[in-house]
């Protein structure tokens, strides 16, 4: 699946999808890609750069790649356990098709910064503070920007 | 006792006897009932029933029951597809996958299709169709937009929905669903956001012949899940399924144990080892219990007080009789339970138990300690022959041990030695049952019944540990024991019958009252 993989690479490097740097970790290994999401504008992460790590399994594109956010970042949808695993809806297995590309992934988790998913949450106590005390999230979650991903 | 009736309903009652007419209950107004009458009088409720039983042949604790192949479960899928395609007017595959999505139910599925066709194809999968036929092919310009291979000789397919991939890739993805991913009934076209159903047809034109496999493997198995009259045979490693008419509403009222071909016996309405005569929500209530105390209520039991004012439970672990309730500040001896003010000077050695202030506090206590007591009572029997239970597996290689030994050294043939298997195999049986009348018993509230039902318990277990120590002896003695033995065993076997039917009885007419609720199933 080599060739399919250099195709989205090759893609993705000539045009990155909006707000994004994307390189190989290791030039080496087309398995191991390093993101840099600007956080989008009019959201409390905007002005940090977030850096995610994708990577394929072995059987990519059969099986789904796996999203991890290895910048700190107070969202409902990011594990605060220093993973920074994201849960996606379309990477779950049932729902993943082999033609879904990583591009079409990075988006979504893009627009997940903008507009969190409080049903399908990892971390439910922030989720809950979205969704009761907006102010008190967008502070801490700024707060969070400002102090982890204001660096390069 | 010795009489050729007893030897013969040993025998008949070893192959279940159910549809013989010369089977032991069938014998229940012959002489040898009549001995057993004589000898064990007051239990002629039991043997009332047992006439009656006799008449029906199927023994009222007993469910009508069949067991299935892998095999069998496949024709029956077969002949189902077969009636139904040619009403629906569909493919066999097609009609397969609509069956899948109404579970199997026919009627149901020919309503709706008659009523809303579209509708009930898009729902099972089988809507949108953008192309005749599916098959392999090449095309012309085609690049794979799973493996971005764009070879100009390479074999496409797509069902009809319209969504081509490279055979290869469509091969893997399909692949990796049935054998990673253990699905069957509902893997989807690989193309982005659509929901068509993988056909059979398809799966058999592209997967290996071991996936293929796995795949008819996991269909059966969808079949059975979605059947309410079909179960597995939770046994490790058996293939077949029973069928059973047995409602989840009918539980209340009925123990409805199989018998697998395998030789495993459980309960059609949990799926846990046969526990008649115990109902189903009772054995949830009671392994949960058994789970939550068992240990700690033992513990507790034996090293600890109650505080005679707030019950705190205090273990007092050295020093002096005086206690001082850490909760409530309650000063009291530890001995007679007494207020200590009353006490006096007597300080390492309490000399007032008769006194009245330490009587009504040892009173409340007794009270408060005896539904503990109760528990641990039925709980240490339960446990006693569950445990004897786990010792059947030694017992039965014992068991064949002793009957080769026999066959040599006394020089019985091979049929004559079959009574110590026999009376294994009652040991066991009898055990499992045994066991379960005492969580019955536990949750079971004083009528009018519950003596015959003590009655009979005592009565098995005495026959029980009778036969079971017979068991023990050593193999010179026990072919002289032959015709006691399987005195004992086919007493044994009557016992646990008379028992068990009469709880199915009585539970089936809702006699039994129980110091629990139970009455709604799940």
């Amino acid at each position: 699946m080599a060739k399919r993989i250099v195709k989205e690479l090759t893609d993705c490097t000539q045009a990155p999808p909006t707000g994004m740097k994307i390189h190989l970790l290791d030039e080496q290994d087309i398995h191991q890609w390093e993101v840099v999401m600007d956080g989008p504008d009019g959201s409390a992460y905007a002005g940090g750069h977030f850096k995610l790590r994708v990577t394929l399994p072995e059987d990519y594109p059969f099986k789904p790649p796996v999203l991890n956010f290895t910048t700190k970042i107070y969202h409902p949808n990011v594990s605060n356990d220093g993973k920074g695993s994201m849960c996606l809806g379309m990477l779950r297995s049932d729902e993943w098709k082999p033609p879904n590309k990583i591009a079409a992934v990075l988006a979504m988790a893009r627009n997940l910064l903008l507009e969190p998913n409080t049903e399908d949450a990892i971390e439910t106590t922030i989720a809950d503070q979205y969704k009761s005390d907006r102010k008190a999230f967008e502070a801490t979650a700024k707060e969070w920007t400002k102090k982890y991903a204001s660096g390069k | 006792m010795e009489s050729d009736d007893e030897i013969n309903s040993f025998h008949t009652s070893d192959d279940e006897g159910m549809d013989d007419p010369d089977s032991d209950l069938s014998n229940g107004e012959d002489s040898d009932v009549e001995d057993e009458l004589e000898e064990y009088d007051g239990d002629d409720v039991g043997f009332e029933s047992q006439e009656k039983i006799g008449k029906q042949q199927k023994k009222p604790y007993e469910v009508d029951f069949k067991v299935y192949s892998p095999e069998d479960i496949q024709r029956a899928q077969q002949r189902t597809v077969d009636e139904v395609k040619g009403v629906l007017q569909q493919s066999p595959e097609a009609t397969a996958i609509l069956l899948r999505s109404f579970r199997w139910n026919r009627d149901k599925l020919i309503d709706a299709y008659m009523e809303r066709r579209e509708a009930v194809l898009e729902q099972a999968g089988l809507g949108d169709e953008a192309s005749s036929g599916a098959k392999i092919m090449t095309v012309p310009g085609f690049c794979c937009e799973i493996c971005w291979d764009d070879s100009p000789e390479m074999q496409t397919f797509a069902m009809k929905c319209g969504h081509r991939f490279c055979v290869d890739c469509y091969k893997r993805y399909l692949t990796t669903k049935i054998k990673e991913e253990g699905e069957a009934s509902r893997i989807r076209c690989p193309g982005d956001d659509c929901s068509r159903v993988v056909d059979s047809k398809s799966i058999d034109l592209l997967v290996s012949e071991d996936a293929h496999d796995r795949y008819l493997e996991l269909l059966t198995r969808t079949y059975v899940d979605d059947l309410e009259n079909l179960k597995w045979c939770p046994a490790p490693n058996c293939v077949y399924a029973v069928d059973c008419k047995i409602k989840p509403r009918d539980l209340p009222r009925i123990v409805p144990t199989v018998h697998c071909d395998c030789s495993h016996e459980f309960c059609f309405g949990c799926t846990l080892n046969d526990h008649q005569p115990a109902p189903c929500m009772l054995v949830r209530k009671w392994l949960k219990k058994c789970e939550d105390d068992s240990e700690t209520a033992n513990w507790i039991s034996a090293n600890t007080k109650e505080c005679p004012r707030c019950h705190s439970t205090i273990e007092k672990n050295g020093g002096c009789n005086h206690m001082t309730c850490r909760k409530c500040r309650h000063e009291f001896c530890w001995m007679c339970m007494g207020v200590w003010s009353e006490h006096g000077t007597s300080w390492y050695n309490c000399n007032r138990y008769e006194e009245r202030s330490g009587a009504e506090a040892r009173d409340a206590q007794a009270k408060s300690r005896q539904s503990l007591e109760r528990y641990l009572h039925y709980y240490n029997r339960y446990a006693n022959h569950e445990q004897s239970a786990k010792l059947d597996k030694d017992i039965y290689i014992k068991t064949e041990k002793k009957m080769t030994q026999l066959q040599t050294t006394a020089g019985m043939s091979w049929i004559e030695v079959q009574f110590l298997e026999a009376a294994s195999q009652a040991l066991q049986q009898c055990r499992q049952t045994l066991k379960w009348t005492y969580a019955f018993a536990f949750y079971l509230a004083r009528n009018n019944q519950t003596e015959i039902f003590e009655d009979n318990q005592k009565d098995l277990e005495f026959a029980v540990e009778n036969l079971s120590e017979m068991f023990e002896k050593p193999v010179d003695q026990l072919a002289g024991l032959k015709v006691d033995m399987m005195d004992k065993t086919s007493y044994c076997n009557r016992r646990r019958i008379i028992l068990l039917s009469d709880t199915a009885e009585n539970l089936k007419n809702g006699n039994w009252e129980f110091n629990v609720d139970f009455d709604t199933p799940r």
